[in-house]
């Protein structure tokens, strides 16, 4: 048992090192760890970059364009990605999608849509949740109706995710409304240019336009959209939501929310002291970076314990239940820490969906996204399986219950 | 990066269980600890001769299986999952480690003594007055010709009843707080003016009050540099800490375990309790206890050989992670076992003591707090 790297790992780690130093553009330097709300052009810029390199796609089989790395290499390229705090890739595409598609897809769905998804040319969303089916996904109701070789859609998904820059979205729905919940559901993919889609923002609570509700009226999708047979969609998801997750905990970035957080605190004065000399401030701290540890250590663990490589196992509930409440934390203590300027509302330059104010901000840069961050983040609890839905998993799967 | 475990310590782990398994039930256990030796005598002579346990962490030029800290770990976590009272801590984790940074004449002449299982050694350190403090000792060595003489009280020594040998830390110098002036003795458990206070613990072990009334020792009793020894026992005290971290997830584990099973059985409202949501979840919030009890217990082994104040900080933050560990699992499993829970009747109370005891244990989740802070989170 050690935790060195080895001297290949090493070496592959300067690489990715080093290509990040040179190649990361300039003005995407900070955007994330701020908390500023990113373009399409923001996202995309970074993930052609990767895509040129070969590197877009760690996780998926090489022959679909992956990269071949041991798992231990992949963990390093995400931590390095992380460290130097890059724009985050979207999943969508390369970790939803794509591994739906090249599991389960045509030849020609493979050959049409995996290219498309590595260049980033298209942009995907996920449409799977609706007003009546959060946590209880199986009870969906967007239903498509077989009309020759097209279905027929209609109904509505909410919070989709960036769907305002989709080109595709990958979509579950009901071709049979009388077999049980899970096995009426098929998985299609649907041009999001269709004629009968409408998306309507959903403002969260940061001011950010991030989700979207998405409105299905008579929406024609060709048959050979459909990946995997009919009414087995249920499969390609329960697949995806079992697909590897490297780097679900977090942790790589919620390091660096820690050092922020800290340099924050040696800034800001708490009488004639630096906040960080706080007592209460400084026990909440040094919780929250030991239980990174027990966090760090619990994902080394799974990584490169005894049971690597058989797969993600229920542990990755474990990672996700703690790492978002780690992020939430990170958060909680950053707008904390900024005292006062919590407080001014500052919508941005002009960049976002909603119309900036182009004024310059009010208070320490660092202040002016944290309590939109701090509200924005509670998600991270919600999204994904919500954390009591994580917690049911690993009662069932886990503990036999 | 490789978070697996060797073959050797794979059958060290399986050799040590399935001994246990045959030896240490809970009501053989509880036959011994409330005998009058409070031991079974045999199951450390079994554990030294016929298992080579005692072994595990010693070179292989001092006659032991080329283990270390890990070793020391598996074991101690083996011995969590049963509750062995075995000063296995005292002897091998602590008096065996200061041995091995000390080396010499004294490492030659008693670990031999130790795998063999011939000596039991107790670690003679905290005092009334002095909490968590190493180095906050009343209790004085006086050179007197070639050796020194002992005088002063250490509290709560576990294992003393039983040992053959005490490890002291006493004053050679300095004030009662001073970092200089500590040094670190082992020295026959039965010299002449040692007075000893024998009593059970809550938590089925043997502890004592030692009062050194003049005690006259010879001067190769030290180990060390003779008013210098502070950093060797920090850095001894946090191997002692990891270990302990290590059984804290046996006990753990057990605790957990022990719940599930049992509200599986238990019928209310028509129903196995482990129907019920809120218990389910409680019992997912003590898996992920214990889940990370494991993962901080291996961190602070692998972090053990780093400079003094990564180490430290690192062993800070295992031990205020599983003090607070234990006491979330303990409570809850009592909790969960409703009233029969806070009985002797079940082995589940006889954990959650323990896990109570180790809470404290070098250091409480406070006390490590303090010290992590003072390392990493300066102004
Ligand atoms: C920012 C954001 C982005 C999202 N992006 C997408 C996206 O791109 N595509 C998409 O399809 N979906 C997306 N989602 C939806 C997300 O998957 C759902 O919010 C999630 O599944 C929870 O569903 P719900 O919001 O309807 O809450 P509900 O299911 O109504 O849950 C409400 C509360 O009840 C709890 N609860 C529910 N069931 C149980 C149970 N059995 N036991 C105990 N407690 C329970 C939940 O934990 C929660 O606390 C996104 C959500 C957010 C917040
Ligand atoms: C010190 C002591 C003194 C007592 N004195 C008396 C006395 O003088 N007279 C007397 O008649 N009784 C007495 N009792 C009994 C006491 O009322 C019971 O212990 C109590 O009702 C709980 O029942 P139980 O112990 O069988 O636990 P259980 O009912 O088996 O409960 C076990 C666990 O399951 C949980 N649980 C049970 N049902 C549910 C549910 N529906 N949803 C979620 N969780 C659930 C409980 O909260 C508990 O954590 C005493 C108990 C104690 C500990």
């Amino acid at each position: 048992m050690d935790m060195e790297f080895s001297p290949e790992d090493l070496a592959f780690q300067k690489e990715v090192r080093d290509f990040i130093a040179e190649n990361y553009p300039d003005h995407l330097r900070g955007k994330q760890d701020e908390g500023e709300e990113l373009s399409k052009e923001d996202y995309l810029a970074w993930h052609k970059i990767l895509y040129k390199k070969g590197w877009v796609a760690p996780a998926w089989p090489v022959e679909y364009g992956g990269t071949g790395w041991t798992p231990t290499q992949r963990f390093i390229f995400s931590e390095e990605i992380a460290r130097a705090d890059c724009v985050r890739l979207l999943p969508f595409g390369l970790a939803m999608v794509g591994p739906v598609i090249y599991t389960f897809g045509t030849p020609e769905q493979k050959a049409r849509f995996l290219p498309r998804i590595l260049s980033g040319e298209d942009w995907w969303c996920q449409g799977y949740s609706e007003p009546g089916a959060g946590s209880d996904l199986a009870s969906l109701r967007t239903a498509a109706v077989r009309d020759g070789d097209h279905y027929v859609v209609n109904g509505q998904k909410t919070w989709t995710t960036m769907a305002q820059h989709a080109d595709w979205g990958f979509f579950l729905v009901r071709t049979d409304k009388d077999a049980k919940p899970q096995e009426g559901i098929s998985f299609l993919l649907i041009d999001m240019k269709s004629p009968g889609i409408t998306v309507r923002p959903i403002i969260t609570l940061g001011g950010e336009h991030e989700v979207n509700e998405v409105f299905l009226e008579d929406v024609r999708v060709p048959v050979e959209q459909r990946v995997y047979e009919e009414n087995k969609g249920w499969t390609c998801a329960k697949f995806l939501l079992a697909h590897e997750r490297t780097g679900i905990a977090g942790v790589a970035s919620s390091k660096r929310g820690v050092e922020r957080v800290k340099a924050i605190a040696r800034t800001e004065l708490d009488g004639d002291r630096p906040l960080i000399a706080n007592p209460f401030f400084k026990r909440k701290l040094a919780e929250l970076e030991i239980d990174l540890t027990a966090l760090e250590f619990t994902e080394l663990r799974s990584l490169a314990g005894p049971n690597a490589g058989k797969g993600p196992g229920p542990e990755s509930s474990l990672l996700k239940i703690k790492g978002s409440e780690i992020q939430q934390r990170l958060t909680e203590l950053t707008l904390e820490a900024v005292g006062h300027y919590g407080a001014p509302y500052f919508r941005g330059f002009g960049a976002n969906d909603l119309g900036g104010d182009n004024e310059h901000p009010i208070g320490p840069d660092y202040a002016h996204r944290a309590a939109p961050t701090y509200f924005n983040m509670r998600k991270t609890t919600i999204y994904g399986g919500s954390n009591e839905i994580q917690r049911g998993i690993i009662a069932k799967m886990v503990l036999g219950l | 990066m490789d978070f697996t475990y060797t073959e050797t310590q794979d059958m060290i782990r399986d050799t040590l269980s399935r001994f246990l398994a045959d030896t240490y039930d809970f009501e053989t256990r509880q036959k011994f600890i409330n005998s009058d030796a409070g031991r079974d005598p045999a199951i450390w002579t079994a554990l030294a001769q016929e298992l080579g346990m005692l072994g595990a962490s010693f070179s292989e030029e001092q006659g032991g299986l080329g283990g270390g800290a890990l070793e020391n770990a598996i074991i101690m976590e083996e011995l969590g999952k049963v509750l062995a009272v075995e000063p296995y801590l005292p002897t091998v984790v602590i008096a065996g480690g200061a041995l091995k940074a000390v080396g010499g004449a004294q490492a030659k002449a008693l670990i031999p003594d130790i795998i063999a299982g011939g000596a039991i050694v107790a670690f003679a350190y905290a005092e009334p007055q002095g909490r968590y403090d190493l180095a906050n000792l009343r209790t004085t060595a006086k050179k007197d010709g070639a050796g020194y003489v002992l005088s002063g009280h250490k509290g709560v020594v576990y294992a003393a009843p039983w040992a053959t040998h005490l490890l002291v830390t006493a004053r050679t110098g300095g004030g009662q707080r001073d970092r200089d002036g500590v040094s670190l003795f082992l020295i026959d458990a039965n010299l002449p003016g040692i007075v000893r206070r024998d009593y059970p613990t809550v938590d089925g072990s043997r502890a004592s009050e030692i009062y050194f009334e003049n005690v006259a020792i010879p001067g190769d009793a030290l180990l060390g540099g003779e008013g210098a020894a502070l950093p060797l026992i920090e850095r001894i005290v946090d191997e002692a800490t990891v270990a302990v971290c290590a059984e804290a997830t046996g006990v753990m584990q057990k605790l957990h375990e022990g719940t599930l099973e049992y509200t599986q059985q238990r019928k209310q409202f028509g129903v196995p309790i482990a129907k019920f949501q809120v218990l389910q979840h409680r019992m997912v919030d003590m898996f992920m206890e214990v889940e990370q009890a494991r993962s901080m217990t291996i961190m602070g082994v692998l972090k053990l050989d780093l400079p003094e104040n990564e180490r430290m900080a690192a062993v800070s933050a295992a031990k205020a992670k599983i003090s607070r560990g234990a006491k979330f699992v303990g409570q809850n499993a009592i909790q969960t076992h409703g009233g029969i829970g806070i009985t002797q009747e079940l082995a589940i109370g006889h954990y959650f003591k323990r896990a109570t005891m180790i809470e404290g244990q070098f250091g409480s989740a406070d006390h490590h707090l303090d010290r992590y802070e003072r390392l990493t989170l300066a102004d």
